[in-house]
């Protein structure tokens, strides 16, 4: 297994079949519907990015919501100025969200450790002020920025297309987003989530990698051995706000609006949750941190105290009450609340996350079926390097 | 000019604390050059004034003829100057052979390069040169492993590594064999004394007398902030000046 994780091609192979299997896979867990699951490619892309300025360099940055909001503007405003067609939207929203990744970048990286991460948090809390109120003009404020008949959609006017009536659709090349129930919104998300991995893949395995993870290990000691440490860092830096940009850039293409509280920083803190949670540095934990975040939010945000007494009504009354006072504050509006316990569960007991969970496990399995116990331990350590 | 480093009326004080008093050092092409001085005598601060850690308060440090004050380190790594600490300063949580293929690294791609689609797997001509440095220093059974995890005999071997595999014009060592048993630090002499390393022009603060005078074509003697003698062992061996300040001390211990 290890050996073939090993090797880019079947790595791919199998990460594409994973992910274009989903709505198969979702199935029994009831997550097969097309709004969730593309949630999860796009967190999914949002983490993945992540991970590459965090997991690799060891840069806390509390301010990447930023680029998925400013990646959500740009698109709407492609749609409502250029075109419905939803390829130049994304390729603009990374553009502007890297050049915007480029500025804050430069000056955050002035500093390091918890300077930094304060820096970045500033910056995000100005952009969000900025796209709440005084940049209304651009992002409609409070309202956030929406579709109108009277956009002029200059291309789609050269290109001919005539909206009938009500707002139209975004779509890649005429074929809407949200055809098939919603699955080719899915299935163009996936696509962007394969491509979007391979490329941390290609990242996380070249030279440039290898440097961003020495720089995490001892950024003084790649000085004195002759590299100029910050354009490695901004670069990595330019390179996860872009994808957040592009994850902004895909939301907006599914539902086109945008809205500041995309930027907030609860949003930039979620990020850091899913790296965390899944397993920062490591290639597929931000990844299932994303989808596992999104699943439960999925759950927990969506059931009330009504629910909750149902769930509970196998159980004699008192304790039924008791578990319903319990589980209330936890659910719904309060699902912040679960996941703040759970991810407090995971940084105490397992520091690497949900893949160092996995690791554990499948060590023990082997262990059991007779596997050589120092070649699992072995294993277990290359994996985490 | 056959002074590869010239050092001149360098001063560094601390607060009150004169660590470098007006201290002169020339080193020739090709020598081998030891610094000796009892503890604090400022023979650390010496080299970070060198490679750019520490900025003096005065004076001038020149290499190859180019001036290396206000230099970044980085620069002054790709000028041929390159420094081994004297705690290891590796890359704990790497392999063994990424912390010695990072500088060859270094080395290739100058300060700065993005190349993210080119993978390690194809580097062989960087890992066979880190793997055959690291086959020198006897730690090539260990290569996969996380340098964090040897010994400490073994990262300063490593380390040692990760200097040579740049092939420097000046490697600047720091107590190379400070915290070592006997039979570690005399390998390391003979690794220092070998052909690979014989015609590098080295510069080596020591407080072991047996690798001082095994290996060192020239002897400084660093006091208080002062250089006291410059000379051939057999000179500083006999020089009164120095057994008062120094060798008589070590006598004592
Ligand atoms: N960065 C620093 N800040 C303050 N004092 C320092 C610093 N570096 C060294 N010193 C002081 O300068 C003196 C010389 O130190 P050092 O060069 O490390 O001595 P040596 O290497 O010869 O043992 C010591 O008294 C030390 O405490
Ligand atoms: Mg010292």
């Amino acid at each position: 297994m290890k050996g073939l994780m090993q090797n880019n091609l079947a790595m791919m192979v199998l990460f594409s079949i994973v992910v274009l299997s989903a709505p198969i896979w979702a199935n029994p867990i009831g997550a097969n519907y097309p709004d969730l699951l593309q949630k999860f490619a796009i967190f999914g892309i949002f983490a993945i990015g992540y991970n590459l300025l965090f997991g690799l360099t060891g840069y806390l940055s509390f301010g990447h919501a930023t680029f998925l909001g400013v990646g959500s503007y740009t698109a709407v405003w492609s749609f409502k100025l250029l075109s419905m067609n939803i390829i130049p939207a994304i390729l603009l929203a990374i553009i502007v969200s890297g050049i915007f990744a480029l500025i804050i970048g430069f000056l955050s990286l002035r500093r390091s450790g918890i300077y930094f991460s304060i820096l970045t948090l500033a910056f995000a809390q100005m952009a969000y002020s900025l796209a709440y109120s005084v940049l209304t003009p651009i992002t409609n404020g409070e309202t956030g920025l929406q579709l109108t008949q009277q956009d002029p959609r200059y291309l789609d006017v050269l290109a001919g297309v005539v909206v009938e009536d009500g707002l139209p659709s975004t779509n890649l090349f005429g074929m809407l987003m949200k055809a098939n129930g919603g699955y080719s919104g899915f299935y163009f998300a996936a696509l962007i989530l394969i491509l979007s991995f391979y490329i941390s893949l290609k990242i996380f395995r070249s030279p440039f990698g290898l440097k961003l993870k020495a720089i995490k290990s001892n950024q003084t000691r790649m000085k004195y051995t002759g590299f100029n440490t910050k354009p490695y860092l901004l670069t990595a830096f330019v390179i996860s706000g872009m994808y957040a940009g592009l994850a902004g850039g895909l939301l907006a293409s599914i539902d086109p609006l945008a809205g500041a509280e995309r930027m907030q920083w609860t949003a930039s803190g979620e990020v850091v949750l899913m790296t965390i949670l899944g397993g920062s540095g490591t290639l597929v934990g931000p990844l299932l941190g994303a989808g596992v975040i999104k699943y439960f939010e999925n759950i927990f945000s969506a059931l009330n105290q009504a629910e909750l007494i149902e769930v509970f009504s196998f159980m004699p009354e008192f304790l039924q009450n008791i578990l319903v006072f319990i589980c209330t504050p936890f659910v719904g509006e309060g699902w912040h609340l679960t996941l703040g316990a759970i991810f407090m569960l995971v940084v105490i007991f397992l520091p690497g996350g949900i893949i160092e969970g996995l690791q554990r496990v499948s060590g023990y399995i082997r262990r059991l079926v007779g596997f050589d116990k120092e070649q699992v331990n072995k294993e277990s350590k290359e994996e985490r390097a | 000019m056959t002074h590869i480093l010239n050092i001149t009326g360098v001063n560094k004080t601390f607060g009150g604390l004169h660590a470098l008093s007006d201290v002169n050092l020339q080193i020739e092409k090709g020598e081998t050059h030891a610094i000796i001085g009892p503890n604090g005598a400022g023979k650390s601060t010496l080299l970070n004034c060198c490679i750019g850690r520490l900025a003096p308060d005065s004076g001038s440090v020149t290499f190859n003829g180019k001036n290396m004050i206000g230099m970044e380190p980085h620069n002054i790594n790709h000028a041929g100057m390159v420094r081994v600490f004297q705690t290891p300063e590796i890359f704990p949580e790497l392999s063994l052979l990424d912390n010695v293929m990072i500088p060859a690294l270094a080395k290739r791609d100058g300060v700065f390069k993005f190349n993210p689609f080119r993978s390690m797997i194809f580097e062989h001509k960087i890992r066979d040169e880190a793997m055959s440095t690291l086959a020198d220093f006897s730690l090539d059974q260990y290569y996969d492993q996380h340098a964090g995890s040897i010994s400490r005999g073994d990262k300063r071997r490593l380390e040692l590594a990760m200097g040579l595999v740049q092939h420097p014009t000046l490697l600047l060592l720091d107590e190379p064999t400070a915290g070592m048993a006997r039979h570690d630090t005399n390998r390391t002499i003979e690794l220092l004394k070998s052909e690979k390393m014989q015609s590098m022009t080295k510069v080596i603060i020591e407080h072991d007398m047996h690798v001082v005078f095994s290996l060192a074509d020239r002897i400084s003697v660093l006091a208080r902030g002062h250089i006291i003698a410059t000379g051939t062992p057999e000179e500083i061996k006999n020089s009164p000046q120095v057994k008062e300040a120094y060798l008589g001390e070590s006598d004592n211990e």
